[in-house]
């Protein structure tokens, strides 16, 4: 799912190699942004459904990001929830780049 | 409840391993009845928070649902709650309610979870002894820990010590006595176990370790912890942490064998093909340590309770989730993954300020555990990283493992 909003900078490309994930920081809300090992950029909330726990903490594999705290899992393609104990989606956002610049529509 | 002539998937028990179950064997495809049975009247609950968030959160805490009513409608679970199962027919398939009302099994999941060990020692009548398992243990804790309580806390374990945390935090005056010569000695390394001493003591916890509780005494409406040294400590509340002794009274009284717990083969079954059992309650045999275990942690009981519901649909492949254990302490947590014991080699991976990491090798370099403490954001990834090689058998190379700069995760790829 995307929304309508604006673009912000998330950081450079070089910033995040395959399958590594960066928090992003912006307006009070917090996301996530993924590298996929195909080069392409993703980005979802930043918190697990479960419990305020970072997702950029946890580990990416597969396609999929894991809280590291509980386990939950999350496709970072789409914000869909994987395994419990999360079982509520994650909102996607939108990315573009620019030279060598992320953007992601916030 | 559900049709005499529609053998049901029966569940007893509906901690995170019963409901893991319950919810694992619909997903799976099972088209007939499944009955999750609780003792306790609320909806399946999360363990965790209740020495933690339930303890310290401002306002009134609520339960954490692992499942709500809907869900369980939606996937077609008859919940049972406030009830109990007090015996099991295994001649007719069958288990017997406290009210004598009786149910049928195609196969049967005992998920009974463990109990608070108690103290072997005089308790005075009227002395204010709580242990902590349930929702409303942890509520009836919540109510006096607060500003100018004087808490004792027996047992240096994982749930003594985050109680401790939590009366600390809320402003009580807390001592936690063990009678072993250091904090957490059944499953964390001593290095990691002085860390967290010393976190404690910063946030003004007195720790007596290698003392040994005597009795506890009443004296003018308080109670008095009294040390085998004579010296008291007063308290107005004194919780219990000594560990906990799973549940195998129905399955002992059902003649199903028992060893530390209801003893399993790898696939979950119990010594009936037609029982199986999952969480606390049960022991079995783990291939990358070569032996029987019993384990108390949230994670191995929704992962086997899962795998349960595999093997009672036939689909019975052995289990071999890798433990993981999880303590939060303050700010900090405290992650182990694999059986931490005597005589592993430990290489250490020193990352400052953030934490601390042992990771732990057998002979020929294997890792088969890790433990670390500090910013969930410093050790998560890597105790995560060490469990993807210790259930790969793997040997890495030391020199990487002890680098706090080196991505380990890229030996793997």
């Amino acid at each position: 799912m995307t929304i309508q909003g604006k673009w912000v900078a998330a950081c450079v490309t070089d910033a995040l190699k395959p399958e590594e994930a960066l928090r992003l920081d912006h307006g009070g809300r917090t996301f996530v942004i993924v590298r996929s090992p195909e080069g392409d950029y993703f980005a979802i909330d930043g918190h697990c459904s479960h419990e305020k726990v970072h997702l950029a903490d946890g580990i990416v594999d597969g396609g999929i990001i894991e809280c590291p705290k509980h386990f939950g899992t999350f496709d970072y393609r789409t914000g869909e929830s994987r395994a419990l104990p999360a079982c509520v989606d994650l909102r996607s956002y939108e990315i573009k780049l620019d030279g060598d610049t992320v953007f992601i529509k916030i | 409840m559900s049709n005499e002539n529609e053998k049901a998937i029966v569940i007893v028990g509906a901690g995170e391993a019963g409901t893991a179950a319950a919810i694992a064997v619909r997903e799976a495809g099972w088209p007939g009845p499944i009955v999750l049975i609780g003792n306790e009247t609320l909806l399946p609950y999360e363990r965790p928070p209740l020495s933690k968030a339930i303890l310290i959160d401002e306002t009134n805490p609520e339960p954490k649902l692992i499942v709500t009513a809907e869900r369980l409608a939606e996937l077609g679970i008859e919940f049972l709650h406030g009830s109990e199962v007090v015996s099991i027919d295994r001649a007719v398939n069958m288990v017997t309610f406290s009210d004598r009302a009786r149910l049928g099994y195609h196969r049967l999941l005992l998920a009974t979870g463990a109990r608070p060990r108690t103290l072997s020692i005089p308790i005075a009548e009227g002395s204010k002894v709580a242990t902590l398992r349930t929702y409303e243990d942890a509520m009836a804790i919540r109510q006096t820990i607060g500003q100018g309580c004087e808490l004792v806390v027996i047992g240096g374990g994982f749930i003594g010590l985050e109680v401790a945390a939590s009366a600390a935090s809320k402003g009580a005056s807390v001592t936690v006595i063990e009678a072993g010569p250091r904090l957490l000695t059944r499953s964390v390394p001593a290095p990691i176990a002085e860390l967290i001493r010393a976190k404690h003591e910063r946030s003004g916890v007195r720790i007596e370790t290698g003392v040994v509780v005597a009795r506890i005494d009443v004296s003018e409406g308080r109670s008095n912890v009294v040390l085998a040294s004579d010296r008291t400590h007063p308290a107005d509340l004194v919780v219990v942490g000594v560990g906990a002794v799973p549940n195998v009274e129905l399955a002992h009284a059902a003649g199903l064998a028992i060893e530390n717990g209801i003893l399993l083969d790898e696939t979950l079954a119990t010594s009936d093909p037609f029982i199986f059992a999952a969480g606390d309650c049960c022991s079995f045999p783990h291939r990358l340590y070569d032996k029987r275990i019993r384990l108390e942690a949230w994670r191995n009981a929704q992962r086997q309770g899962a795998a349960a519901a595999a093997s009672m649909l036939g689909d019975n492949r052995p289990y071999e989730e890798v433990p993981w254990f999880w303590s939060d302490q303050y700010e900090e947590t405290l992650q182990i993954v694999g059986l931490c014991e005597e005589g592993q080699i430990p290489i250490q991976r020193d990352l400052g300020a953030k934490g601390q990491l042992f990771y732990y090798l057998t002979d020929d370099g294997r890792v088969v555990s890790a433990c670390g403490f500090g910013s969930l954001g410093a050790i998560a990834k890597e105790i995560r990283v060490a469990e993807m090689m210790i259930s790969r058998r793997f040997v890495p190379d030391v020199k990487a493992l002890a680098d706090p700069a080196f991505n380990l995760k890229s030996l793997l790829a």
